[in-house]
C-alpha cells in the first residue's frame, strides 16, 4: 500500500486529512463566534436598554477612519484569498508576496486602531477614573466606550495573532516546507484571517454607526 | 477547489461598494431602521466572504454544518437572553 | 506468534511527557485529575466535619466560603469535566472506532499541558489564600468587592477551558473522519454517541465561559465594567452569560457517564440494547436542549417572570430524553442474563441514583417549588445525586470495565464489589439527608445552622466518611493490580466492541490491520451464551 509521506499516520489518505483539517478549523471558528458572541450579547443588552445614549456616544468615533480600516481588512481578505490560490497553483513567489501584503494590511489596521485609541485617550473617553463625557447619561456612555474598547481590543488581539501566524506561514512557504502538495496550512490560516475580517464587518456598524450621522 | 482570480476581484469590488453604501446610509436618517439596514449589509458582506473567500460554496457539507452551528448557537444566546430583558417591567435600577 | 509490544513498554520520562499516543495522554489526564480530586475531597471533608456542629467549630465563615469555592471549582473544572472525556474518551474512543489515534494527536498533548497550566494557576490562587466567591463567581461580589485572588482563579479556569475545547474539537473530527470501514453512524457504540454529544457542548459552550471569566477579570482589574451597577450595568447579565455555559456544562458532567452505562448494561445482561436509535438520539437531544434551559438557575434572581416560565417549560422538556435512556436501560435488563461484576454494580447504582437526581431536578424546574428550594441543601443533594451518584459511578464503572484494556491486568473482583457497595451505601447516607435538610429550609454555603438540623448533618458527615473509603479502595487495588493483578486476555468481558479486538494492553498503534466492521454493536445472545464482535480481525 503506497502512502504519501504527507499523510499523518492516523489518516489513510491525503483527502481525508485535508477535510479533517478544514473541518477542525471551522469548528474552531464556531468556538470563536461564541467567544465574541458573549461580548455581542452584552452590547445587545445595553444598546436595547439605552439606544439614544449609544447613538450619541457613537458619534465620538471617527466614521471615516473606521471606514478606512474596514476597507483595509477587506483588501487583506482579497490578498489572502489570492495567496491561497497562488499556492494551489504552485506559485511560491506570488504566495509569499500576497501573504506579506495581507500582513501589511493587518499591521496598517492595527496602526490606525492605535491612533484611534490615542485619540480617545486625549479626549478622556477611556473608561476609568479619567473618563469625562459631555452629554446625557455619562455612566451609560462609559458603558458604550467600555464595550468599544473590549470588543475592538479583543478583535485587535486576534488581528495581531493572525499577522504572526501568516508571517510564519510565509516563512514556511519560503523555506518550501509548505508547497503545492501540502498547501492546507495556508487554507486553514486563511479561514482564520477571513473570520477576523468578518468580526470587524459587524463591529463597524454596531460601534461606529450606532446612530445616524445626518 | 481553485477559484478564478476574477471571481475574487469581483467579490472584493462588491464588498467595497457595500461598504460605501453602509457609510452613505449612515448619513440618512432612517429612524429606527438605520441599524437594521447597516446590519443587513454586514450580513451580506459576511455571506460573500464566507461563500467565496472561505470556499463554503461548493465545499463538503460537513463544513457547512460547522459554520451554521456557530451562527445558530449565537442566535440562541442572543434570543433567550433578550427574552429576559424584553419582558422586564419596572427597571428601577436604570440610572437616568 | 510475534512478540506483542504494548503502548506501556517505553518507560522514559520523555516518552511520557512528549507522547502523542491517545492512550498515554488519557493516563496523563487520569493522574492529574486524581490530584485535584483529592484536594477537592479534603475540602469537602473539612466542610462536613465543620457541619457536625451547628456552631461552625472548625473553620470560620470566611474560610468556609473559601472551602466550598475550592471544592466546586476543582471538582467541576479540574475533575468532573475532564474525567470521562479526557481519560476514558481519549483512551477508548479511537479503539472503539478502529482508528490508530485521534485526528489531531499533537493538539491532544497540547490540551493536557494547557490543562495543567490552568490547574497550576488555580493551585497558586489556593495557596495564596483562596477565593470566596463560590464556584459561580457571581457579580458584583466577584468583580468588585471580594478581596481574594479572583483573577488568578478565573484565569486558571479560563486556561483549562481551552483544553476542554481542544478535546471536544478533536473528538468531533475523529468521530466524523476516522471511523473504520463499515462503521456507519448507526453501528456506532452508544459511548461514541455520548462522546459526540458531549463534544458539541464542550465546543459551543466553553467559549462563553471564557469570555465571561475574562470580563469579570477585566472589571476587577480596570475598576469598571459591564456588570458594574455604577455604570448602570446589570449583575444579572453575568448570570445569563455564566449559566449559558454552566448549564450545558452539567450535561458535560453526565452524558459521558450515560455513555458508559450504555456499554455496561448490554454487556452484563448479555442482551442487545433496547431502542438503540432512541438512546443515540436522546444523547443529542440532551446536548441541544441543554442549551436553552439556563434561566432555571435564575428564577429568583430578578429575571423576568415570563422568561422564567419559558425556561421552566424547556427544563421540563429536557428531562424527557434522560427518561428515555433510563427506560431503555431498564428494558434492556428485562429478560437479560444478568451477572453482577463490579462494572455492573456501578451501572445499576447509576440508574437508581441518577433517577433520583433527575426527578428532583423536576422539583427545581417548577417555578413555585424552586422559590422555596433554591439555594438550599435540596439543590446540593440534587446535583450530587447526578454528578456523584451518576457521573462518578459511571466513571468508576468505566474504569473497572476498561481497566484490563488499559493495564493488561484484572482488578481484584471481590475488592471491587466491596468498594462499589461501600460507595453506594456511603453516598446515600451522605446525600439523602440533604434533601430533607433543604426542604426543611437549611440554606447552602453556610458554615453554621439552626440546631434542629444537626442530626441530619451528622448522618450526612458519617456518609461522607464511608464514601471516602469507597473511593480509597479502588485507588489502592488498581495500583496493586498493576503488579500483582491477574493478566487479562484481549476480551475478558466477552464484549462486542472494536476495542476488545485489540490486545490488552494494546500496541502503540492499536490495530496491526485496520478492522472492517460488519455488525452493529451489542449483538449479545443470552440463550446460546454467544456474542458477535463488531468485526472479525485476523489475530496477531
Amino acid at each position: 500500500m503506497s502512502r504519501s509521506p504527507l499523510v499523518a499516520e492516523q489518516f489513510e489518505e491525503l483527502e481525508q486529512q485535508h477535510l479533517a483539517d478544514q473541518f477542525g478549523m471551522w469548528i474552531f471558528l464556531a468556538t470563536e463566534v461564541m467567544f465574541f458572541g458573549g461580548l455581542f450579547t452584552c452590547y445587545t443588552v445595553y444598546r436595547f436598554l439605552s439606544p439614544e445614549v449609544f447613538a450619541h456616544a457613537s458619534h465620538h468615533l471617527g466614521l471615516v477612519l473606521g471606514g478606512i480600516n474596514t476597507g483595509v481588512l477587506l483588501c487583506s481578505s482579497l490578498t489572502m484569498a489570492l495567496a491561497l490560490r497562488s499556492i494551489q497553483l504552485g506559485r511560491r513567489g506570488a504566495t509569499i508576496w500576497l501573504l506579506l501584503a495581507t500582513c501589511i494590511f493587518g499591521i496598517a489596521f492595527l496602526g490606525i486602531k492605535g491612533y484611534e485609541y490615542h485619540e480617545k485617550y486625549v479626549e478622556h473617553l477611556i473608561p476609568g477614573s479619567r473618563f469625562h463625557y459631555d452629554g446625557p447619561s455619562p455612566n451609560r456612555a462609559q458603558m458604550f466606550f467600555w464595550l468599544y474598547f473590549a470588543m475592538t481590543g479583543l478583535h485587535g488581539l486576534h488581528v495581531l495573532i493572525g499577522v504572526c501566524v501568516l508571517s510564519t506561514v510565509a516563512i514556511l512557504v519560503a523555506r518550501r516546507r509548505i508547497r503545492q502538495e501540502n498547501y492546507m496550512a495556508v487554507e486553514v490560516a486563511g479561514l482564520y484571517w477571513h473570520f477576523v475580517d468578518i468580526v470587524w464587518v459587524f463591529l463597524y456598524p454596531l460601534l461606529y454607526l450606532a446612530g445616524a450621522r445626518g | 477547489m481553485i477559484v478564478p482570480a476574477k471571481t475574487y476581484f469581483k467579490v472584493w469590488g462588491a464588498l467595497l461598494v457595500l461598504l460605501l453604501i453602509t457609510i452613505g446610509a449612515a448619513f440618512l436618517d432612517l429612524g429606527p431602521f438605520n441599524l437594521p439596514f447597516a446590519l443587513l449589509i454586514a450580513f451580506t458582506k459576511a455571506a460573500l466572504i464566507v461563500l467565496i473567500f472561505m470556499h463554503i460554496k461548493g465545499s463538503n457539507p460537513l463544513l457547512h454544518l460547522a459554520a451554521g452551528a456557530g451562527l445558530l448557537w449565537l442566535a440562541i444566546m442572543l434570543v433567550l437572553t433578550m427574552n429576559d430583558y424584553l419582558t422586564r417591567n419596572n427597571i428601577t435600577w436604570l440610572p437616568k | 506468534m510475534s512478540k506483542t509490544e504494548s503502548y506501556l513498554d517505553e518507560s522514559s520520562l520523555q516518552s511520557w511527557l512528549l507522547t502523542t499516543d491517545h492512550k498515554r495522554i488519557g493516563l496523563l489526564y487520569l493522574f492529574t485529575i486524581l490530584v485535584f480530586f483529592f484536594i477537592a475531597a479534603v475540602a469537602a471533608l473539612l466542610m462536613r466535619l465543620n457541619l457536625l456542629s451547628p456552631h461552625g467549630w472548625i473553620v470560620n465563615a470566611d474560610t468556609y466560603n473559601k472551602l466550598f469555592t475550592l471544592h466546586g471549582v476543582l471538582m467541576v473544572w479540574f475533575f468532573l469535566i475532564p474525567s470521562i472525556p479526557a481519560v476514558l474518551g481519549n483512551f477508548v474512543l479511537p479503539l472503539m472506532l478502529g482508528a490508530r489515534d485521534v485526528a489531531f494527536p499533537r493538539l491532544n498533548l497540547m490540551s493536557w499541558y494547557i490543562f495543567i497550566s490552568g490547574g497550576l494557576l488555580a493551585l497558586w490562587a489556593l495557596i495564596h489564600g483562596g477565593v470566596d466567591t463560590g464556584w459561580t463567581f457571581y457579580t458584583p461580589y466577584s468583580s468588585t468587592y471580594s478581596n481574594t485572588h479572583v483573577i488568578t482563579m478565573a484565569m486558571g479556569v479560563f486556561i483549562a477551558g481551552f483544553s476542554s475545547i481542544i478535546t471536544g474539537l478533536n473528538f468531533i473530527v475523529t468521530i466524523h473522519k476516522l471511523r473504520a470501514p463499515g462503521l456507519t453512524w448507526t453501528r456506532l457504540p452508544l459511548f461514541v454517541w455520548s462522546m459526540y454529544a458531549t463534544s458539541l457542548i464542550l465546543v459551543l459552550a466553553t467559549p462563553v465561559l471564557a469570555i465571561t471569566l475574562g470580563l469579570i477579570s477585566l472589571e476587577r482589574f480596570w475598576g469598571v465594567g459591564v456588570f458594574d451597577p455604577r455604570l448602570g450595568g446589570d449583575p444579572v447579565l453575568f448570570q445569563h452569560l455564566f449559566w449559558f455555559y454552566s448549564h450545558p456544562a452539567v450535561y458535560i458532567m453526565i452524558l459521558p457517564g450515560m455513555g458508559v452505562i450504555s456499554e455496561l448494561i448490554p454487556c452484563f445482561s448479555r442482551k442487545q440494547i433496547f431502542g438503540y436509535k432512541w438512546v443515540a438520539a436522546s444523547s443529542l437531544a440532551i446536548a441541544i436542549l441543554g442549551f436553552v434551559v439556563w434561566g432555571h438557575h435564575m428564577f429568583v434572581a430578578s429575571q423576568s417572570v415570563y422568561a422564567g416560565i419559558v425556561f421552566s417549560f424547556l427544563s421540563f422538556l429536557v428531562s424527557v430524553p434522560s427518561g428515555i435512556k433510563v427506560f431503555n436501560w431498564t428494558a434492556t435488563l428485562r429478560k437479560g442474563s444478568i451477572t453482577f461484576e463490579t462494572p455492573m454494580l456501578y451501572a445499576l447504582g447509576f440508574i437508581g441514583l441518577f433517577t433520583v437526581g433527575g426527578l428532583t431536578g423536576l422539583f427545581l424546574a417548577a417555578l413555585a417549588a424552586d422559590v422555596h428550594l433554591t439555594d438550599t441543601y435540596f439543590v446540593i443533594a440534587h446535583f450530587h445525586y447526578i454528578m456523584v451518584g451518576g457521573m462518578v459511578m459511571g466513571f468508576m464503572g468505566g474504569l473497572h470495565y476498561w481497566w484490563p484494556k488499559i493495564s493488561g491486568r484484572m482488578y481484584p473482583e471481590f475488592a471491587g464489589k466491596m468498594a462499589a457497595i461501600i460507595t453506594y451505601v456511603g453516598f446515600n447516607l451522605a446525600f439523602f439527608p440533604q434533601f430533607i435538610l433543604g426542604f426543611m429550609g437549611m440554606p447552602r454555603r453556610y458554615h453554621d445552622y439552626p440546631p434542629e438540623f444537626q442530626w441530619l448533618n451528622v448522618l450526612s458527615t458519617a456518609g461522607v466518611s464511608i464514601l471516602g473509603v469507597g473511593y480509597l479502595l479502588p485507588l489502592l487495588y488498581f495500583l496493586w493490580s498493576t503488579k500483582w493483578g491477574e493478566r487479562a486476555s484481549a476480551n475478558p468481558w466477552r464484549a462486542t466492541g472494536l476495542e476488545w479486538q485489540a490486545a490488552s494492553p494494546p500496541p502503540k498503534h492499536n490495530f496491526p490491520v485496520v478492522p472492517r466492521v460488519t455488525k452493529p454493536p451489542y449483538t449479545y445472545q443470552a440463550e446460546q451464551d454467544q456474542f458477535t464482535p463488531q468485526s472479525e480481525l485476523a489475530h496477531v
